[in-house]
């Protein structure tokens, strides 16, 4: 599990907590997800289980699915992604807000899957950097769900959380006082 | 159907003795007509089907098949029509429905559908050069540029073939694998490079 960053001992300090702040907002966008349903094949159906009652993505802080890409973080590709689709999707991860991650969901968008064919591009990470893959043809929601919570261990061990990037560059360091 | 009604009115008509359903072939020129007395003469109102078809050894190599419909006497009918010079006339005039079939159709095997009203690739990308259920195209694909110039340009990506890796897993025995010999394997593994 992860090692915990935070020094509390309400005798000695009071009502204050000395901690990181890579770990508080790290804990805070992990626990925040917000997901872009890139739904493209059979996979989208199990994602959208995920999000229904009985498998409840929210009870990790991840429900809230918005599907424009300027406001959400988390890119699921969920399915066959074709070499005609391959563009679409990249330009929509273009245009989500950093820090921003992506889970390839299920074979198809981790390696083509079974389509060794000529329309299909043999992994979503030709276009895109992939964060975590998720095996499965289709991945049951309990499988969706072990991902995404992979991913948010992920984010709680990013360094570097008050930095702003642009297309993946650090572009300023500013903290306000 | 009338078969004597449609032989004595279209003598060029070629029965091909279909088992399931009667079949026919005829020539492009006289589609059109056909089609039309089918639907108007014979209740034919109903476009089942309409695809390509390669005949590997055969002039002209390629073909369109089409399935008509009677609604009201539930019978099916069949028709060959040979794409000389890969050209076929479109019957979308009178059936709307082989609209998209007919781009399929030029998608997949290059055939020209006359007076198409919007003859575009309908599955692979406009720009896309070739035509991919020709049997002397391989199922692993050629390479090709991405569709999109800008998204080639930050990813480095083209449009490349699958690595086959031995496959596809087709029977090695029997009539049908004999009959399909493009269908093994042509491309690259990770074991063997591309040449």
């Amino acid at each position: 599990m992860v090692k915990t960053d935070f020094g509390y001992n309400s005798k000695v300090e009071g009502e204050v907590i000395v901690t990181r702040a890579d770990a508080v907002v790290n804990w805070v966008r992990s626990h925040s997800v917000w997901p872009m349903p890139m739904g493209l094949a059979c996979c989208a159906i199990e994602l959208m289980a995920a999000g229904g009652s009985r498998f409840d993505i929210s009870r990790f802080g991840m429900e809230v699915m918005r599907f424009s890409p300027r406001q959400a973080d988390c890119m699921i590709v969920a399915g066959t992604v074709t070499y005609k689709m391959a563009e679409v999707v990249r330009r929509i991860y273009d245009q989500m807000a950093e820090p921003k991650w992506v889970v390839a969901m299920g074979a198809c968008a981790s390696s083509g899957g079974m389509y060794r064919s000529y329309a299909t591009l043999q992994g979503v990470d030709n276009i895109v950097p992939v964060d975590i893959y998720i095996s499965g043809c289709p991945p049951r929601p309990e499988a969706l769900l072990d991902g995404m919570m992979l991913l948010q261990e992920k984010i709680r061990r990013e360094g570097g959380s008050l930095r702003r990037t642009f297309k993946g560059r650090v572009v300023e360091t500013k903290v306000v006082s | 159907m009338d078969a004597a009604a449609l032989s004595s009115r279209f003598s060029a008509l070629r029965d091909l003795a279909g088992k399931d359903m009667p079949t026919y072939e005829t020539a492009g020129p006289d589609l059109l007509a056909v089609v039309k007395f089918l639907r108007d003469e014979q209740g034919f109102d109903l476009l089942a089907d309409l695809c390509g078809v390669e005949w590997k050894d055969r002039t002209p190599r390629f073909g369109v098949v089409i399935h008509l419909l009677s609604t009201a006497s539930k019978e099916y009918v069949r028709l060959h029509v040979p794409a000389v010079d890969d050209r076929v006339p479109s019957v979308s005039s009178l059936h709307p429905g082989a609209n998209w079939h007919e781009r399929e159709a030029y998608d997949m095997f290059g055939i020209r559908f006359d007076g198409h009203p919007d003859l575009r690739r309908i599955l692979m990308w406009d720009a896309y050069p070739h035509h991919p259920l020709r049997k002397d195209f391989p199922l692993a694909g050629i390479e090709v540029p991405l569709p999109a110039a800008d998204v080639a340009a930050i990813t480095g990506q083209t449009v490349e073939p699958a690595p086959m890796m031995g496959g596809p897993f087709v029977s090695q025995g029997g009539r049908m694998s004999e009959g399909e010999p493009d269908a093994l394997d042509q491309s690259w593994t990770e074991e063997r490079p591309k040449s």
